[in-house]
């Protein structure tokens, strides 16, 4: 009896470890052996390191730390970048708890911030797919989303002028997050009545979404003048942004944790929730259950549709107040790979999230700072996904073979 | 007689589990030895052990008394092992020659494949070991048991003495279990040696010359079968006295719960595959609906409970006739469904063991108020049946993908039983579980029908029809054959209906077999 109990426990620590190791270990793991894959490539791609090493043997110490400088040169500018020099943060505080002065105080919080503004959207459209995942649903389309969002939000931000903000932002909000409600719910009808699959739907309705876009740019929405962009939104649409110009940080971030709490609350204590997690899983038990497998379909991707729109009104009513040519740069594929790394849990796609905003945003001074393109840190996502997505080379590189952990299913498959 | 085979010591470690743990077994030259346990007992990696699959972290393989080491299934075949699989390892499209050539192939100059030489090795063993087996028919035209043959004849054809056969006759008609016996005997009369895996009892009485049981891995002992009977195998398997027979009541039958009337289904590929069935359950008795798998039982359940829907006829439930019922207005008067398939149907395997226990009526009170689930309630609703129902887990909280088959089964068993129900459609309810499981879904599906459940088994299995059913419907080729009284139908009987005799002459047949004659095979 005795031997028994010990056993349970036993098996519940088990499970709490590998439980522990899926969830964190491992994202973390990647993200880390990510990094270092990026480094090897920043260090082959320098040509000052490449020149010390082809001199190798007259002075191998030299070629050693010229790797070492090009590494640490790019990752502290990527740092310095995305959240600033730590030193002058805190004098920063100090000065401004002393004297109320405020100019240092922003110029030192501004990377943060502006680190956080890029992560809004990266949060919105990182919900979306997530959920799509949850619900079984391999939502492709959140890019096309993203962009109907946001010229939802824009049209009404721009066209109404009477408005108090009160009524005028949350109407812009809804007018994005409806926008992109409609575009999930389209591939999400087509698979429930002719069985359409949705990676080939929604991927045929981002390329209808951003021709869209650049057809309004040029036509309807266009604002007077030479380029193709849109007017900018009155203010009484705009989030509200907490510092004087430049720092853009706003209410969108807060919003989109917000939003990452309901869909935590949704998924997980709601009956719908419950539902839509039971046909992601396995819709022949959820069919057996009595649930509507073809109801969830067009649920899960017009919620999923709402939250990649939301990204899209965070961007244009938060930061951009217009929209102009290529305006996404690629936040709805991305957030694939972040609902990914997120385990398609909200929490996860928060801090997956973060760090894509801190990578992205550390990036523009990296090349500034350091030379380093940006295109780098595409591969250190890619990287970060590929590790994600492979865990089994995770395991291999650290050793973390013997400890057992079921495979978690994020979709089925085709059809 | 001399050992053929001899393992010693055998152990072999998984993460968690040691599956085989210093397993020793002697195979005798020219005789039959059951491998007896339930699941979970270590059967099957002891035999992938033997044939390669595995190699275990201890122990020796003894081939005529000389020590081998097995690497793979060429070295296995090499050492004249062959394994015939429980799921059958055969290309439908092909032919029986094709099959049997496949991975071997003979060849012309090199090139050009020599068919008729196969062929013709194929009908020299067909008639060595009374195989009757058509080298050029297509597998797929062949009735299970055929394909069975064409297993044992690859087996042959790679010139194996040793033959594992993998739970036989999990797929057989009792017609079709006999045949493949005499083939044994055959095969043994002819110096080839078997091992024969499986956890029916029944089965190893009437075959095995020595029978080997294991339990949680390790050799509980070694027997003859004229030292042993049922029962004491059965405690041997399960380390617990059993309850082979299910005790109970004669029926009290009440009003009508359901009634079938003139029912035609087609399958997902619009084959129609129930042709045209009627019949009536009710309250207080339990109706078995004998049949091999594939006679159109899934079919007919599906439609019964809203997952297919059906292309004429009337439903009748509790009185209302169910049109294009979908499966929430079935459960919501009240039918339980244990479904054939537990992890296609009856789970959604990585939700927790909670979250399944109320996979039904999560969205109904107490489990939610409003759109809000009640989690407090799941999961002191869950522990309760935990302990009900008897779930072997180390907590509701794990994913039911962790538990075991039987507890998997006990899991669905538990929510269905729990919900206020009028009627039970239990399909395949104890397929491979084990006999402690068995005995226990049993008595409880008794109860249920002694408390004024209408009961509707649907089981392949003729023991667990025979066991439960106040009335047995025998289905065939979509069609009932007949609905007999249970206690007037003897197994004879209703076997023979189930490998599709007309009543009458199955009568007639079954009568001569009581008498003693020998009854012609029907394959």
């Amino acid at each position: 009896m005795e031997d028994k109990g010990n056993q349970s426990d036993k098996q519940k620590e088990e499970k709490r470890v590998s439980g522990l190791v899926n969830n964190l270990l491992l994202p973390l793991l990647a993200v880390l052996t990510g990094l270092l894959a990026g480094a090897v490539i920043i260090a082959i791609t320098n040509v000052d390191a490449l020149t010390a090493w082809g001199h190798f043997f007259q002075s191998p110490l030299k070629a050693l730390s010229a790797t070492w400088s090009a590494v640490a040169t790019a990752y502290s500018a990527l740092f310095l970048g995305a959240i600033g020099n730590p030193r002058a943060i805190v004098s920063a505080f100090q000065t401004y708890f002393a004297t109320g002065q405020t100019d240092t105080l922003y110029k030192a919080i501004y990377p943060f911030t502006e680190s956080l503004v890029t992560a809004t959207p990266y949060i919105f459209a990182g919900l979306a797919v997530a959920l799509g995942f949850r619900g079984g649903l391999f939502n492709i389309g959140a890019e096309g989303q993203f962009y109907v969002g946001a010229l939802g939000s824009c049209y009404i931000g721009y066209s109404i002028t009477t408005l108090p903000w009160f009524i005028h932002l949350p109407l812009a909000l809804l007018g994005g997050a409806l926008a992109g409600a409609i575009w999930g719910a389209i591939p999400g009808y087509l698979k429930a009545k002719f069985g359409a699959h949705e990676v080939v739907t929604t991927i045929m309705m981002n390329y209808v979404a951003m021709l869209l876009t650049s057809w309004l740019l040029e036509g309807p929405m266009k604002a007077s003048g030479y380029r193709p962009v849109t007017p900018t939104i009155q203010t009484t649409a705009e989030l509200p942004r907490f510092f004087p110009d430049p720092l853009r940080f706003n209410w969108g971030f807060f919003l989109g944790l917000a939003a990452a709490a309901f869909v935590y609350w949704f998924l997980f204590k709601t009956t719908l929730g419950f539902e839509i997690r039971a046909v992601g899983s396995n819709p022949d038990a959820a069919k057996y259950a009595g649930m509507s497998v073809v109801k969830n379909f067009v649920l899960v991707m017009a919620l999923s549709g709402a939250l990649a729109g939301l990204a899209g009104s965070a961007v244009v009513l938060g930061p951009d107040l217009w929209i102009g040519e290529g305006f996404s740069g690629g936040y709805g594929f991305d957030s694939i790979a972040l609902a990914l790394l997120g385990n398609s849990h909200p929490v996860g796609v928060v801090l997956a999230a973060l760090l894509f905003g801190i990578l992205r945003f550390g990036a523009t001074s990296m090349q500034s700072l350091a030379g380093i393109p940006i295109d780098i840190i595409s591969v250190i996502q890619s990287l970060i996904i590929i590790f994600v997505a492979a865990p089994e080379i995770i395991r291999w590189l650290y050793r973390l073979r013997n400890i057992r952990v079921e495979q978690t299913v994020l979709t089925r498959g085709w059809g | 007689m001399t050992i053929i085979l001899e393992l010693r010591s055998i152990t072999k470690a998984f993460p968690g589990v040691l599956a085989n743990d210093h397993i020793d077994l002697q195979l005798e030259e020219g005789g039959i030895l059951a491998l007896l346990g339930e699941n979970g007992a270590g059967k099957t990696t002891l035999m992938n052990i033997l044939y390669g699959l595995y190699k275990p972290d201890e122990g020796e393989i003894l081939i005529r008394g000389q020590k081998v080491e097995i690497h793979g299934p060429n070295d296995a075949i090499a050492h004249g092992i062959g394994m015939v699989h429980q799921h059958f390892m055969l290309i439908p499209v092909m032919t029986v020659t094709e099959n049997v050539m496949l991975g071997v192939e003979p060849t012309r100059s090199g090139i050009i494949l020599d068919k008729s030489k196969v062929a013709a090795r194929i009908r020299e063993i067909s008639e060595q070991y009374n195989l009757e087996v058509e080298p050029d028919a297509y597998v797929k035209d062949l009735p299970v048991g055929i394909q069975q043959r064409v297993e044992i004849i690859k087996v042959l054809y790679r010139e194996a003495d040793i033959l594992i056969l993998d739970e036989p006759t999990a797929v057989l008609t009792p017609q079709e279990v006999e045949s493949l016996f005499s083939i044994l005997k055959t095969l043994i009369a002819k110096g080839k040696s078997i091992i024969f895996i499986t956890h029916k009892l029944k089965e190893v009485m009437a075959i095995a010359d020595r029978i080997t049981v294991l339990r949680a891995g390790r050799t509980v002992g070694t027997v003859l079968p004229k030292e042993v009977n049922p029962e004491k195998l059965a405690t041997m398997m399960v380390g617990r006295e059993v309850n082979l027979v299910v005790h109970k009541n004669p029926p009290r039958p009440k009003d009508i719960a359901l009634e079938v009337k003139e029912l035609f289904v087609r399958d997902e590929r619009k084959n129609l595959t129930v042709n045209g069935i009627s019949f009536d359950v009710h309250k207080g008795e339990v109706l078995g609906i004998a049949g091999v798998q594939g006679n159109g039982q899934t079919e007919l359940v599906y439609a019964l409970t809203g997952l297919l829907p059906f292309e004429s006829g009337e439903i009748h439930l509790l009185g209302k006739n169910m049109h294009r019922p979908t499966p929430r207005q079935i459960l919501e008067r009240g039918v339980a469904h244990v479904p054939e398939d537990r992890q296609k149907h009856g789970l959604v395997m990585s939700f927790p063991i909670y979250d399944n226990l109320v996979l039904c009526n999560y969205y109904l009170p107490p489990f939610a108020k409003g759109a809000s689930l009640q989690q407090r309630v799941i999961i002191s609703n869950g522990d309760n049946l935990i302990k009900q129902f008897d779930v072997r887990t180390p907590s509701g909280q794990v994913a039911v993908s962790t538990l075991s088959g039987g507890n998997q089964q006990k899991v669905i068993v538990a929510r269905e039983f729990s919900r206020p129900i009028q009627l039970l459609i239990a399909s395949q309810p104890t397929r491979g579980l084990d006999v402690g499981s068995i005995e226990y879904i049993h008595s409880r599906i008794i109860e249920k029908r002694d408390a004024g459940t209408a009961v509707l088994v649907v089981s392949s299995e003729l023991d667990e029809i025979m066991a439960l059913s106040d009335r047995i419907a025998v289905m065939y080729r979509g069609q009932i054959m007949e609905i007999v009284e249970a206690s007037k139908a003897s197994k004879e009987y209703v076997g023979l209906l189930m490998a599709g005799i007309h009543p009458s002459e199955a009568q007639k047949a079954a009568a001569e077999a009581e008498q003693g004659t020998e009854v012609e095979r029907v394959f």
